[in-house]
């Protein structure tokens, strides 16, 4: 998502599902699509009719690669050097699209004196500090003025640093560290540069794949590089295709679960001495120009819509009440405080971190740890029963008796028992009603949120403590109905589009959005969806899929922003306003009637000429020019070099995964990236570089027929079936090498944990020969855990804690581990039980406590 | 259109109705087994119960049964088409230095370069090595690429225009419904089993629990509303067409057509298009297109309702023993009492009766 951000101004996918049949080429690559996304999988398939070339880069040949035109086997975490060796391969061979990337990126742009690049540091950007292992960003910017060589020849020029960085990814360097082919390489770099340019598009499909890495976010801007260069953004066709985790993920953080963020990606305020008021975090977060400038008025709608008449401009509209960050709040980070006993309780809804989360044995052990949990789901899922059964029960490690969580299991409603949105892969919420009533006692999370807060306003009702007004101040008067007393979920989604204060008419989208306390919207990039006080999001109508641009089906439900389905489309037509070509016409300027036009809401203002050039010193959407399609951005352009945003650098650098067999051959100095959060701590040892007890790589991945960690498939017969047992995807040469038989058992272990699992023998999984030696891999799908109608072993158990350093993001598509055959002997987190230093220590008497690596080279 | 219903079934005649079908396209087939199960959901039908198949790649349902009647076979293959023998045979002659690979399916027991016990430290097999080692003829980079072959075929009931299970079944609980497709009256089954030989293609079976056979209507209850079936509606590529069959017919000839002019000369259509005398069961209702021989999806090169194939050398042969037996019994009597034959009746025309005195 940050990746995506930085690079063109919005976190999201920039193309929709249903473009993808217009696709010429589509690389499929950190993700399995047609394992993992099914039904959006079928436009793949109708491209693929239409004569696009498919190709599926991914380490484990699966269902996907069978119906792709070639596949290229990789080795997991090495996609940076392979997208990097294809962004040298356009660059050198002079293959990139000129017109587009001279008018709609930065490459022009000239950066500062002072910027050194990883190629001058051995590894790093300038402002590295080795301590903290952070960057003092100041280095990272343009030149005074942010002049341009339109040239490309100035060797301060992005285009010039760009090819610089990327000079020593060549076809051997790929083929060193990530096991492809030159052959292979060949292949899909010449299938992308032909199917790239004015009459032709490519579209580049990834998932989790790219994303659970510790230079995850990095992976997303090298493909968006790639794709810049190729001209494929904001084309029929094109774009990038984010395909995210499950259902509904995209709007879990348009309207966030994560702690980082408010509504609509707008920053959440840090604590800081002396407090933060309104105005100091608009000026920090708010942007000169583009969208962003706007960015007052969405937060101040915002806290109206949050706080109704208690928020007023004296009071800075209750900004001040908002929680602050004091540090990172993140997932890994709050688990492990409360290990350390700094959290009381918790609440779990729809997520399973006993068997989805990394190192899942240290999440049971942070449950155990809380006084009390509460956990809604649809089954009685692992997390809910950590206290009774599981590894560390089974070891005697944690003793039910002696776990004093008291924890609340509380019935949720299917997705067909509640009615709302959802907000899927490509921005689109779609509306659903609901079928039928959840059974007894089992509630929509909406009940459950708003109630819970209902009892809580009244509990501090009379409270005169000043830190109790955001909850007493608290809008929250939603209609209910039916016996249940369910809120109204369509008067949320009105507060959701936002609303004129005076009227309670309903606002048209978020132009209309005012920082005088007169609006109110609970997001402002969902503003619009209720627009005439319709819910168009309910809309469900194909249109005629025949006409010119009717495969866009505008009118089957709503895509945020403002029902565009293509972003920045602006680019699907060159600087003058035509379409590039006729084959790729999507949306164009209308000279008679002045405006911008097309098969979609245009991603511009729709009355700015092409030919419009913004003056030096102009302010907000004014600074945007005629011809600068990314609108969120200052300068109105794309960009190649990331120059703010991103933590760990402005331009992607391959580094090794956290536990790699493998040294990092092309920066021999750091090993991984060099931000990346560690823990070191007794619970979670990490391999050193090339430990020859595991050297093995690792990733994980899906299968169509269960969902994530299990909860909604493994208790349902149909989908038990299908796949009954915890398996192990491995080569015939490392099965014969260690004597595991094709649907015998093996045993998976890491310093973290060993699980069993049966084997399956394949020669879909491939050794690969990484810089001269054969380099093993094998797949573990991860949906198995101890409860429910199959059971089996808890692949999250192998992982130790490591995150991205934007995101904190997990790395688990690639570490290291060793392989054996034959089933457990003793539980599968019982190694680490010893570590935990202050409670009782059981002895295992088979083995003695091993010696922890806690160190990376 | 004219039924083709063989004139000793049991057949439900409705103005309008037309023959239905499916057309399974394997070659666009992701493997997602929605189809298996929508069809189990539509159809209130058990889980089968949950066990892992050791040989099985993906698939752990195993095969059609009472309880499944969409089945989705996963087949990984491990040797070179005769399209890939012909590009490689086309490649040697071109002086590109290919050969015809020849890797064999099993793995079992391979050791090389390094034989190091269970776990050992640098363990590592070179996989390219141990492949040019088992034959020098081996041209790696093809044997790799043949090796990346995996079939997915959603497997069903085939409906067949000359249905074994049909005449089989002694109990008429097997008919021909309206849309020409086969299907098990549950309230009329009496659990004999006769229908399961004699189904070439080992679909029906009989419930343990419940005694009775079952197998696909092709959601006959959904047909009868104008509904398409619940695993062609349910199948997110396409793979599994409905419609009316004539119809399917010209479409599938046509993506055969169109999958050779783009190079993929292996594709076929299974159980549809044949010469009369090639025909499997009279045509399918229910047919495929496929990419290898039949036996690589554990289809059946040739079939038919086993009645039927015997049912006319059977009935000629009745006819002509029992007509030589009369005429012996005949000459015999004659030439004992001198008193006219008595009529003679074969078992086909004394069964037609039996069936046309019940349907009054």
């Amino acid at each position: 998502m940050p990746g995506l951000g930085a690079s063109f101004g919005r976190g999201g996918a920039t193309d929709f599902l249903q473009a993808l049949q217009h696709a010429d080429c589509i690389l499929i690559e950190g993700s399995s699509m047609a394992e993992a996304h099914p039904v959006g999988f079928r436009w793949v398939m109708k491209a693929k009719e239409r004569g696009a070339k498919i190709i599926h880069v991914d380490p484990r040949f699966g269902r996907t690669s069978q119906l792709a035109d070639l596949h290229v086997p990789i080795r997991a975490g090495t996609d940076i050097a392979f997208l990097g060796g294809l962004i040298r391969h356009v660059i050198e061979t002079e293959a990139y699209f000129r017109e587009y990337v001279v008018a709609y990126t930065n490459a022009s742009t000239i950066l500062r004196d002072d910027f050194e690049d990883t190629e001058d540091l051995g590894g790093v950007f300038s402002g590295f500090d080795p301590d903290t292992a952070r960057y003092d960003q100041t280095t990272w910017g343009y030149a005074e003025g942010a002049p341009r060589d339109d040239t490309l020849q100035h060797p301060r020029c992005v285009f010039a640093v760009l090819r610089r960085h990327f000079a020593r990814y060549t076809p051997e360097m790929v083929q060193r560290v990530c096991g492809i082919s030159p052959q292979d390489f060949q292949e899909v770099a010449d299938a992308l540069v032909h199917n790239s340019g004015r009459e032709r598009t490519t579209t580049l499909c990834y998932a989790v794949g790219w994303t659970q890495h510790t230079a995850g976010v990095q992976v997303i801007r090298a493909g968006s590089i790639l794709q810049l260069l190729l001209g494929n953004i904001g084309r029929p066709g094109g774009g990038i295709m984010a395909l995210r985790g499950h259902a509904s993920i995209q709007g879990s953080t348009d309207i966030p679960t994560l702690f980082d963020i408010l509504p609509g990606y707008i920053s959440m305020p840090h604590a800081c001495e002396g407090g933060l008021s309104l105005r100091d975090h608009i000026d920090a977060h708010g942007k000169q120009r583009g969208w962003w400038s706007h960015f007052d008025t969405y937060l101040v709608s915002l806290l109206k819509a949050w706080f109704g008449d208690a928020a007023t401009a004296d009071n800075d509209f209750g900004f001040g009440h908002l929680p602050k960050l004091t540090g990172t709040h993140a997932h890994f980070s709050t688990m492990l405080r409360a290990i350390d006993g700094g959290v009381d309780g918790l609440f779990v809804m729809g997520q399973n971190p006993a068997v989805g989360s990394q190192h899942a044995g240290l999440q049971r052990r942070a449950l155990a740890s809380l006084k009390w949990l509460v956990v809604r789901d649809l089954a009685e899922i692992e997390t809910a029963t950590f206290w009774k059964d599981g590894p560390e029960i089974e070891s005697g490690e944690l003793r039910t008796q002696d776990i004093a969580t008291e924890v609340f299991l509380m019935p949720a409603a299917a997705h067909v028992e509640k009615e709302g949105t959802f907000t899927n892969t490509q921005r689109l919420l779609q509306w659903r009603d609901k079928a039928l009533e959840p059974p007894g006692d089992a509630r929509s999370e909406l009940w459950f949120m708003h109630h819970l807060a209902k009892r809580v306003r009244a509990h501090y009702a009379a409270s005169a403590n000043e830190r109790d007004w955001p909850i007493r101040n608290l809008t929250w008067d939603y209609p209910e109905h039916g016996d249940t007393r369910e809120p109204d979920a369509e008067a949320v989604a009105r507060e959701i589009n936002g609303y004129d204060v005076m009227s309670g008419a309903p606002l048209p989208d978020f132009t209309a959005l005012r920082n005088d306390g007169s609006t109110a919207c609970g997001c402002w990039i969902y503003s619009g969806y209720f627009k005439d006080g319709v819910n168009q999001a309910r809309r469900r109508e194909p249109g005629d899929l025949s006409a010119p641009g009717g495969w866009v089906s505008p009118e089957w439900g709503w895509a945020w922003p403002l029902n565009r389905r293509i972003l920045y489309n602006r680019a699907s037509a060159d600087p003058e306003g035509r379409p590039w070509s006729e084959r790729k016409r999507y949306v164009w300027w209308d000279e008679q009637q002045s405006r911008w036009t097309g098969y979609d809401v245009p991603d511009f203002p729709v009355d700015k000429r092409p030919g419009y050039e913004a003056p030096r010193d102009a302010l907000a959407m004014d600074a945007i020019s005629g011809d600068d399609p990314f609108i969120m951005m200052p300068d109105g352009r794309g960009r190649l070099f990331a120059p703010a945003g991103l933590v760990d650098g402005p331009l992607p650098t391959h580094y090794e995964p956290f536990e790699s067999p493998v040294d990092n051959l092309i920066h021999p100095d750091f090993h991984m990236n060099p931000g990346a959060m560690k823990w070191q701590r007794p619970e979670n040892p990490y391999h050193a570089t090339g430990d020859p007890r595991y050297p093995i790589v690792v990733t994980t991945f899906r299968l169509t027929e269960h969902h994530t960690a299990g909860a909604m498939s493994r208790n349902l017969p149909w989908l038990a079936e299908l796949q009954p047992e915890m398996f192990a995807e491995l080569d015939p040469a490392l099965a014969a090498d260690r004597g595991i038989e094709d649907g015998g058992w093996m045993v998976v272990e890491t310093a973290r944990g060993e699980i069993e699992a049966r084997a399956k023998v394949t020669p879909r999984i491939r050794p690969l020969k990484i810089d001269g030696r054969v380099v093993h891999q094998i797949c573990l799908p991860w949906h198995w855990g101890f409860t429910g109608e199959v059971r089996g072993d808890i692949t999250n158990d192998l992982g130790a804690l490591s995150g991205e350093p934007n995101v904190g993001i997990q790395e688990s598509k690639a570490f290291s581990c060793n392989v054996r055959a034959g089933r457990r002997t003793r539980p599968s987190t019982a190694r680490l039980a010893g570590a935990r230093l202050d409670r009782p220590v059981r002895p295992d008497e088979d083995d003695p406590p091993a010696e922890y690596e806690s160190e990376i080279t | 259109m004219t039924t083709r219903a063989s004139p000793s079934e049991i057949a439900i005649q409705a103005a309008g109705a037309e023959r239905m079908g499916f057309f399974t396209d394997t070659t666009v087939c992701i493997g997602c087994k929605a189809c298996e199960v929508a069809c189990k959901q539509w159809n209130d039908l058990p889980a089968d119960g949950a066990t892992f198949d050791k040989g099985g790649s993906y698939d752990h349902t195993g095969s059609l049964s009472a309880s499944t009647w969409r089945h989705v076979r996963f087949i990984e293959i491990a040797e070179a088409t005769p399209q890939a023998r012909e590009d490689a045979a086309r490649r040697l002659e071109a002086g590109d230095g290919g050969r015809v690979p020849d890797i064999p399916a099993a793995w079992g027991g391979a050791r090389g370069g390094g034989d190091t016990p269970n776990g050992g430290a640098t363990g590592d097999l070179d996989l390219v090595a141990l492949a040019s080692e088992r034959s020098e003829a081996v041209d790696v980079a093809a044997a790799v690429a043949a090796m990346d072959d995996w079939i997915f075929m959603s497997d069903v009931c085939k409906h067949c225009t000359n249905a074994g299970c049909l005449d089989a079944c002694p109990t008429g609980a097997l008919i021909r419904t309206e849309f020409e497709t086969v299907v098990l009256q549950a309230d009329v089954c009496n659990g004999c089993g006769y229908c399961i030989p004699a189904c070439p293609f080992g679909v029906v079976a009989r419930d343990p629990d419940d005694g009775r056979a079952a197998k696909c209507t092709l959601c006959y209850d959904r047909l009868q509303d104008g509904l398409e079936p619940a695993c062609a509606k349910s199948c997110p590529t396409d793979s599994i067409q409905f419609g009316p069959y004539d119809e399917l017919v010209g479409l599938a000839a046509r993506r055969v057509g169109m999958l050779h002019s783009r190079g993929m000369r292996d594709a076929y259509l299974y159980g549809a298009g044949d010469d009369p005398d090639q025909q499997l069961a009279g045509g399918l209702g229910a047919f495929f297109l496929l990419t290898r021989p039949p036996e690589r999806y554990g289809l059946p090169a040739h079939a038919d309702s086993p009645v039927q194939e015997n049912l006319v050398p059977a009935t000629i042969a009745a006819y002509g023993a029992a007509l030589l037996a009369a005429a012996g019994a005949a000459a015999a009597f004659l030439a004992a009492t001198r008193r006219p034959p008595g009529r003679v009746t074969s078992g086909a025309r004394a069964r037609r009766r039996a069936i046309r005195s019940w349907r009054r």
